[in-house]
């Protein structure tokens, strides 16, 4: 177990270091620059700038000292775009809150999607099977883009029950709600059915026939020893589930106006903003990486089938 | 020195020329109805009674509070209401009304200008604004180190292109001088009928030099910043709302109504039309365009011309738009009506010519829509009913409506010309990239222009010109542009604006003009004292929130 902990956790770096560089170089060789407008600047001041920002350096040079800046200080250079900013701090300042937001999804998710897989799977063909079924495949295949809106248009225009955009800290749970139903729900749909099928596999496998012979009651067997082997699925999803909705979604994001990292994400690609776009890769990059790795590591302690020699 | 002018010729002034007419070559002080204030106050005292709170969507965070280094409008609507300069715009005509200088004269060969800077004008810290602010201002503005992009407003002083190209070290030779710390004398080197307007546009408001001496870059952040206009920055939370509340030194704090002001940075025109809709916004600077037929309905919608022009251009290096017969056909091949009446919508003015109306000027019509001239000349040319024409590409920048204008002249040339056009895309910078190594035949273009003037416009198109982008140049144009710089008299400039834009439009069509801009936005009922202006321009310390019982 140790062993093997050690060479996935020795891959971690060298799959950062491969995404950084591509990353560096792929967005380097894209045309135009964060110096470029629609009104062209004097040649004077735009070489003052790549000056002032390094980049009328080399490109090796350019990237060894960034690496350097991130390797020894973790810093991540001034952004282009915001001018009074640098990356750290925008990352600081935005990735709460879509990490936050991703937390509040996922318990969602998985509250939802657990309850009403376990409730189906146990009740194979039932009606409760039947709809929870049906409504995880329109979960799944219904767009955030369309349930977002639908959602801050029909509780947040006409019923005026929940504000339909807009953010107010961590606190104001109400302007939470719909953004953070709209980031769960197909999550929550992926681990019902996934839930399900886990739960239909092993109820029919002979450990849970024999404990049915003990005499033990319905709810033992289904939470203590049947959801264990079903959760299987499950947990190999929640790695990059996780990831995603913590890093948040640029749909969701956009639709209800949250200010977190997801926007800068996308902007800082179109913007160029070379730093800021180095900086979101590196942060998602980090984090899907860890979280499959912690995934991994728990399938060991869940499944009894699985032994890392 | 010049005297004032009389008030009987103020008058004359305001009767016979539009809205935005005056002529800028006077001593302007005075020149307004001394009551022009007056007009901008409420009637009653009914609007006491309401919340004084101003909340519009500024579209954006902006990527700096600094004077020197912004260069949005996201930015320019909030460098309004925390600075002032010298001279500051009228809200609703957009004539030059005193600032911090509470007067000026102008010299008589209109060279010189010397500003009087009123005594009570502050910062937000109680010290007075003085003469020195602005020198101190304008050097670390033209000094090549600060970056700033928008240098070339102050390029009619004496030698501040020379200084901002780094050809001359000692600013000591620019053209600004402090008489006193509340006179500052400043020379051109022409006269510039439009050296006001320049003077009231953020590049030349003064900056706290102690304070960014002191924070560097950061002296703009809400913990260190200090400025000068009627309203101060309370709160900065980044991707949401900036906050502002009137500066109490402000030399006209009276004026100052609202309590508070409010910019959103909601990126989603379609967030901030459905807060407006729930009444938690006050104005929506853009609409989402897909809704436009719904909220046209609405009685909070406005049109209003703006001072940007939408044109193609083309590549006349290359052949087939090397032969002005081509050129020419593809301009008259296709009605521009069908663009703004039955696509755009939004009350976009259909125009063949490329600077819009401002302060009296009139540019050439240009070429009209004309089907079987169009094919008389692209047969004269060599392709009869378009036999024989290459397929060209028409470059744009990924966004829908650039698609559909795109799309539906490209069906009329080949209605009407029968020639074929492809259509090629591209993400922003890219498209940037693709225009300036002219790599197209045919792009999108469009100009914003930075101050009421027509030279911010046609001086575009000069040879070699950094923005001119078409392979296109033209001797007699450039001396055209030339003299009206040279020029300090505003109707012999006209005069030559005019016949520099016929050869643009006329003659040589480098460029297909299709459209003047409008900005398209929402403002509620309760704001008062907003007015619609060509250059979008909004002054808060004239609104105020009217009682609606």
């Amino acid at each position: 177990m140790g062993k093997y902990l050690l060479k996935r956790l020795a891959q971690v770096p060298l799959v950062l270091l491969i995404l950084i560089t591509t990353t560096f170089f792929m967005m380097r060789f894209a045309p135009g620059g964060p110096f470029s407008g629609e009104k062209k600047m004097d040649e004077s001041i735009r070489l003052k700038l790549e000056q002032k920002y390094g980049l009328d350096k080399s490109l090796p040079v350019q990237y060894f000292s960034f690496m350097a800046d991130l390797v020894f200080r973790g810093d991540l250079g001034p952004s282009f775009k915001n001018k009074t900013k640098t990356v750290n701090e925008i990352l600081a300042e935005k990735f709460p809150t879509s990490a936050y937001l991703g937390f509040l999804a996922t318990i969602f998710a998985l509250g939802l999607g657990l309850s009403a897989g376990v409730v189906a799977g146990v009740r194979q063909n039932s009606g409760f099977d039947y709809g929870s079924m049906a409504a995880a495949m329109l979960g799944l295949s219904l767009p955030v883009f369309v349930v977002g809106p639908v959602f801050a248009l029909v509780l947040g225009l006409y019923l005026k029950i929940l504000p339909s955009a807009g953010y107010d800290g961590p606190f104001a749970l109400s302007y939470l709600i719909l953004p953070t139903i709209t980031l769960g729900l197909p999550f929550a749909a992926r681990i019902a059915r996934l839930t399900r099928a886990g739960m239909l596999e092993v109820i029919n496998q002979d450990y849970i026939r024999t404990a049915w012979a003990k005499g033990l009651s319905e709810k033992v067997i289904v939470l203590r020893h049947a959801l264990r082997g079903a959760m299987l699925p499950v947990v190999s999803f929640l790695g990059p589930g996780i990831a995603a909705m913590l890093t948040g979604s640029i749909v969701v994001e956009k639709v209800f106006a949250i200010p977190g990292l997801g926007m800068e994400f996308v902007e800082s690609a179109f913007n160029r903003d070379y730093t800021l776009a180095m900086g979101t890769v590196i942060l998602y990059g980090a984090l899907l990486v860890v979280l499959n790795l912690f995934v991994d590591v728990i399938y060991g302690f869940l499944d009894p089938r699985i032994r890392y020699a | 020195m010049r005297s004032s002018p009389s008030a009987l010729v103020a008058l004359a002034l305001a009767l016979t020329l539009p809205a935005l007419a005056g002529d800028l070559t006077q001593d302007r002080t005075g020149d307004l109805p001394a009551d022009w204030k007056a007009k901008l106050q409420p009637e009653g005292d009914a609007w006491k009674g309401v919340e004084q709170v101003f909340k519009f969507n500024n579209g954006t965070e902006p990527e700096t509070l600094d004077l020197h280094i912004m260069t949005g409008v996201t930015e320019n609507r909030l460098a309004t209401a925390l600075f002032e300069g010298l001279v500051s715009q009228h809200p609703e005509t957009l004539d030059i009304v005193p600032g911090v200088a509470k007067s000026w004269t102008i010299s008589a060969d209109r060279t010189v200008y010397t500003f009087h800077l009123r005594d009570d004008a502050k910062w937000t810290t109680g010290d007075p604004v003085t003469a020195q602010d602005f020198y101190d201002s304008w050097e670390r503005a033209l000094t090549p180190e600060t970056t700033c992009q928008y240098g070339y407003m102050f390029f009619p002083i004496k030698n501040s292109e020379r200084f901002y190209k780094g050809e001359l070290k000692d600013f000591k030779e620019v053209g600004v001088r402090v008489q006193d710390a509340h006179t500052l004398v400043v020379t051109l080197t022409n006269p510039c009928p439009y050296f006001l307007h320049l003077a009231a546009f953020k590049t030349l408001y003064p900056v706290p030099m102690a304070v960014v001496k002191k924070h560097g870059d950061q002296w703009t952040r809400p913990e260190n910043i200090v400025s000068n206009g009627p309203f101060r920055l309370t709160e900065w939370i980044a991707n949401q709302r900036i906050e502002m509340v009137p500066n109490e030194h402000y030399w006209d704090r009276k004026q100052v109504k609202l309590t508070k002001l409010i910019a959103y940075a909601y990126t989603d025109p379609e967030t901030s039309y459905k807060l407006f809709q729930q009444e938690q916004m006050d104005w929506c600077t853009t609409i989402p365009t897909p809704k436009v037929d719904e909220i046209k309905r609405m009685a909070d919608y406005y049109a209003q011309p703006y001072l940007g022009s939408y044109f193609y251009r083309f590549n006349v290096e290359k052949a087939p738009f090397d032969d002005v017969r081509v050129r020419r056909a593809l301009c008259m091949g296709f009605d521009r009506e069908v663009i703004t009446r039955d696509l755009l919508k939004g009350g976009q003015i259909p125009a063949g010519y490329f600077c819009p109306k401002m302060l009296g000027y009139e540019a050439p019509p240009g070429l009209r829509y004309d089907r079987d001239a169009a094919r008389k000349l692209l047969a004269d040319a060599g392709f009869p009913g378009g036999k024989g024409f290459p397929t060209i590409d028409l470059l744009y920048n990924t966004q829908d409506s650039h698609k559909q204008v795109a799309e539906a002249i490209a069906r009329q040339w080949k209605e009407n010309l029968g020639i074929t056009v492809s259509l090629r895309n591209n993400e922003w910078k890219v498209y940037l990239a693709e225009v300036d190594k002219r790599n197209f035949n045919l792009a999108r273009g469009g100009w914003i222009g930075d101050y009421v003037d027509p030279n911010t416009f046609l001086d575009l198109f000069m040879t070699g010109g950094g923005n001119n982008n078409t392979g296109w140049g033209n001797a007699k144009y450039d001396e055209l542009i030339r003299g009206a710089a040279a020029t300090g008299d505003q109707k012999e400039r006209f005069k030559l604006f005019y016949q520099a834009e016929k050869i643009l439009v006329e003659d040589e069509v480098p460029i297909i003009p299709i459209y003047i801009y409008v900005n398209q936005g929402l403002l509620a009922e309760k704001v008062a004292g907003w007015y619609e202006n060509v250059l979008d321009h909004h002054t808060y310390q004239y609104i105020w929130i009217e009682s609606l019982e």
